[in-house]
């Protein structure tokens, strides 16, 4: 670590080792992040960069290596306790397709916190609010399919960030949009997540997009570059 | 911005009406956010030129009890001379001269590092960035102010993904360079 912050880390791997098949995707990659911390995460295609987020957030268990999340080792942790985890803690917003197609943009929002045991009418007053804040009222009513892609990523983005996660996982977010609506989702992203002090892990090969984070580590043949020091 | 450029924009904020050196030096760093800000000697300095040239013309002076101020108007030449150079297009790159890329064949010729310094280089590219990016989102950032974020952004992008390139083929440039 560069800034010399001794505070323990939201979120920490260590010597993340994953293959696919015999293809190796991370060989011995570290990385912190801190709670409120933006951390952008960039690289070539096939560094390894989205098998890291996954790992991270979870979704993937590492073959080698340790993911500690807030004190407790995410890795070992059993699958049931493990989703309940993901539910309550984390965000994910991925390039496209994690809408339900059959929801509503409302429904979908309001989705996660009726997982979490909220009420239906208080679940989708609470989306409606999400919704709003990231200028897609008005569309509420329409299914991902009838939106533009920018429409439907800030209400992907709205879905990741309704239950307030201490930490969102973004994978290539603005991937699939032109560039003033990337740039549309990239400023509410980091707005709600420095306002909320929720830590992004943002994977992206876009140097304008890792902009929008406070720092930057890059992925080589899975692991982490040497960092130069700055300022 | 060349000293050409300059007469060209102080005939621009004219276009508009008469005008003091101070105003239009305001003016000017306002229309051009993040642009190196004008100095009132070079404006002082240019409006003279412009004179000289027949391109613009004394309005009047003025004191209102403080100093004494001199307004400037357009000539007609003036007005002429700034259509034909707004119309003009900008030589595109006419020659490649790149700090970056003679640092990384110098480094090379002189047994440095040229991969530690386009790392290097790339840190302060993104730090940068990150600046340019914070000024364009900040709540109420002006158009102009988002525009002149994005231009700069758009070309430390391009540098990026040219250094990106050069860095995955030092080998091959390295190669090169020493056989020459």
């Amino acid at each position: 670590m560069t800034n010399g912050d001794t505070t323990e880390p939201l979120l920490a791997a260590h010597q993340l080792v994953k293959a696919h098949g015999r293809t190796p995707a991370l060989r011995g990659a570290s990385v912190e992040l801190r709670a409120g911390e933006i951390l952008a995460v960039t690289g070539a295609s096939g560094s390894g960069k989205s098998t890291l987020l996954h790992c991270l957030a979870g979704i993937v268990r590492p073959d080698g290596g340790s993911v500690t999340y807030a004190g407790q080792r995410l890795d070992r942790l059993p699958e049931k306790r493990l989703s309940e985890l993901r539910r309550t803690d984390f965000g994910v917003v991925f390039q496209f397709g994690q809408l339900i197609p059959e929801l509503t943009a409302l429904d979908n929002v309001a989705l996660p916190l009726m997982l979490a045991g909220a009420g239906r009418a208080e679940a989708r007053a609470r989306a409606a609010e999400w919704l709003e804040r990231f200028g897609v009222l008005g569309q509420e009513d329409l299914r991902p399919g009838e939106m533009s892609g920018g429409q439907a990523q800030r209400a992907a983005l709205a879905r990741a960030l309704v239950t307030g996660p201490k930490a969102v996982f973004a994978d290539e977010p603005t991937g699939a949009l032109d560039s003033l609506a990337g740039e549309q989702v990239m400023t509410a992203l980091a707005h709600t997540a420095r306002e909320a002090g929720t830590a992004v892990l943002l994977v992206t090969h876009d140097a304008q997009v890792a902009a929008y984070a406070d720092r930057e580590i890059q992925l080589r043949d899975g692991v982490v570059a040497p960092a130069e020091v700055t300022a | 911005m060349s000293s050409m450029s300059t007469r060209h924009i102080l005939l621009g904020l004219l276009a508009s009406g008469p005008s003091h050196g101070y105003d239009l030096k305001r003016r000017h760093d306002e229309r051009f956010p993040q642009a190196r800000p004008l100095a009132y000697g070079q404006v002082y300095t240019t409006l003279q030129r412009l004179v000289r040239d027949g391109l613009a013309e004394v309005e009047g002076t003025e004191s209102d009890g403080g100093p004494e101020r001199t307004a400037y108007r357009t000539t007609e030449e003036g007005t002429r001379e700034l259509t034909r150079w707004a119309a003009q297009i900008a030589p595109p790159a006419p020659f490649v001269t790149n700090e970056i890329f003679a640092k990384v064949v110098v480094s090379i010729l002189s047994g440095g590092d040229p991969a530690a310094y386009l790392r290097a280089q790339r840190a302060a590219h993104m730090a940068r960035m990150r600046e340019l990016t914070a000024v364009k989102t900040a709540p109420g950032a002006d158009l102009a102010t988002v525009l002149s974020a994005d231009y700069a952004l758009n070309h430390l992008d391009a540098d990026l993904r040219w250094m990106t390139t050069t860095a995955a083929r030092l080998t091959t440039l390295t190669a090169e360079v020493d056989a020459a």
